[in-house]
């Protein structure tokens, strides 16, 4: 509530939920159930360390080693973790290839599961009601929001993550992209085209 | 879609909310289906009112979902969460602008 104090001025106050949250913290600490260290370690993880550069790694190595797109096919979440990429939340990962036959979009109809290793932090659309309740009736519509227009003979496979199951789009090797290395390949991987709302942007 | 860089939390706030609840998990305290269980329910009943645009709202329910799981499972209650926000809140109305807020014991 803004409001003027000119001889005394104070410190902004921070939203109600600001306030709860800190209350929370205050509360946990002092009954020695958190580490505020460990609470800023797991904020500087996911606004510095993880993020959608490391699904791109994933999709370009796949691009580029039939062998280890088939093992990611098998079994992402033996493949993620040698990587380094592994879900501290214990959950499994799996990874769905777009073809020219089908193209995979993935959401969380529930809350937000997201494969946050290989992805970071969803987007805020990616937890909207309107995403999470039209892309399973309308997927096509969706997409097209999105800029994106799939040939009618594609199929379009809706993908609904949970808390034990996450999922990681391989979006279609763009053309004109032979020989090219594994770091020029990961700069057109998009975050969208990992979640399927995008396609891997050309060269 | 947009090449500009966003911020991974829009408010600091949705990044504390989140890390406490990853920390508190990773802890053992819970397990991470049923805080999804939870934090769904929580969504669907707030969504019924209005159509939740996945921002500050999303993070609200967010909290309200902790606030209730810790309160089930003793490590506080609701009147302590509001005797210690009320609290903070009088911390931030008595340090002067710039300086560091800090809660009495």
């Amino acid at each position: 509530m803004p409001h003027d104090h000119p001889d005394h001025p104070h410190s902004l106050l921070p939203p109600d939920p600001a306030l709860r949250i800190k209350a929370l913290e205050t509360i946990l600490t002092r009954k020695g159930l958190v580490d505020p260290a460990a609470l800023d370690a797991i904020i500087d993880t996911y606004e510095n360390r993880i993020g959608p550069r490391n699904g791109a790694h994933v999709v370009a190595r796949a691009w580029r080693d039939p062998a280890f797109k088939a093992a990611l096919l098998e079994d992402a979440t033996a493949v993620v973790s040698d990587l380094g990429y592994y879900g501290r939340q214990g959950e499994h990962m799996v990874a769905v290839e777009n073809t020219d036959k089908v193209h995979n979009i993935v959401v969380c109809t529930l809350c937000s599961c997201y494969p946050w290793p290989l992805l970071g932090i969803p987007p805020g659309w990616y937890k909207s009601d309107a995403y999470r309740a039209r892309v399973v009736r309308e997927p096509r519509a969706v997409l097209s929001d999105f800029g994106v227009t799939l040939p009618p003979d594609v199929a379009v496979r809706v993908w609904d993550s949970t808390a034990e199951v996450r999922y990681l789009v391989i979006p279609q090797r763009p053309p004109g992209t032979d020989g090219m290395d594994e770091a020029a390949l990961m700069d057109l991987v998009t975050r969208d085209s990992m979640i399927g709302t995008g396609l891997a942007v050309a060269p | 879609m947009t090449a500009i860089p966003q911020p991974v939390f829009s408010e600091p706030w949705h990044a504390q909310v989140f890390a406490l609840t990853v920390h508190l998990n990773e802890a053992g305290y819970f397990d991470w289906p049923d805080w999804a269980t939870r934090f769904g329910a929580t969504l669907k009943a707030h969504g019924l009112t209005k159509e939740l645009d996945g921002g500050d709202d999303y993070f609200v329910a967010w909290l309200e979902t902790l606030e209730h799981f810790l309160a089930s499972m003793g490590m506080t209650d609701i009147t302590e969460i509001a005797q210690i926000r009320q609290a903070w809140e009088e911390a931030y109305l008595a340090t002067p602008h710039g300086a560091p807020v800090n809660l009495q014991d």
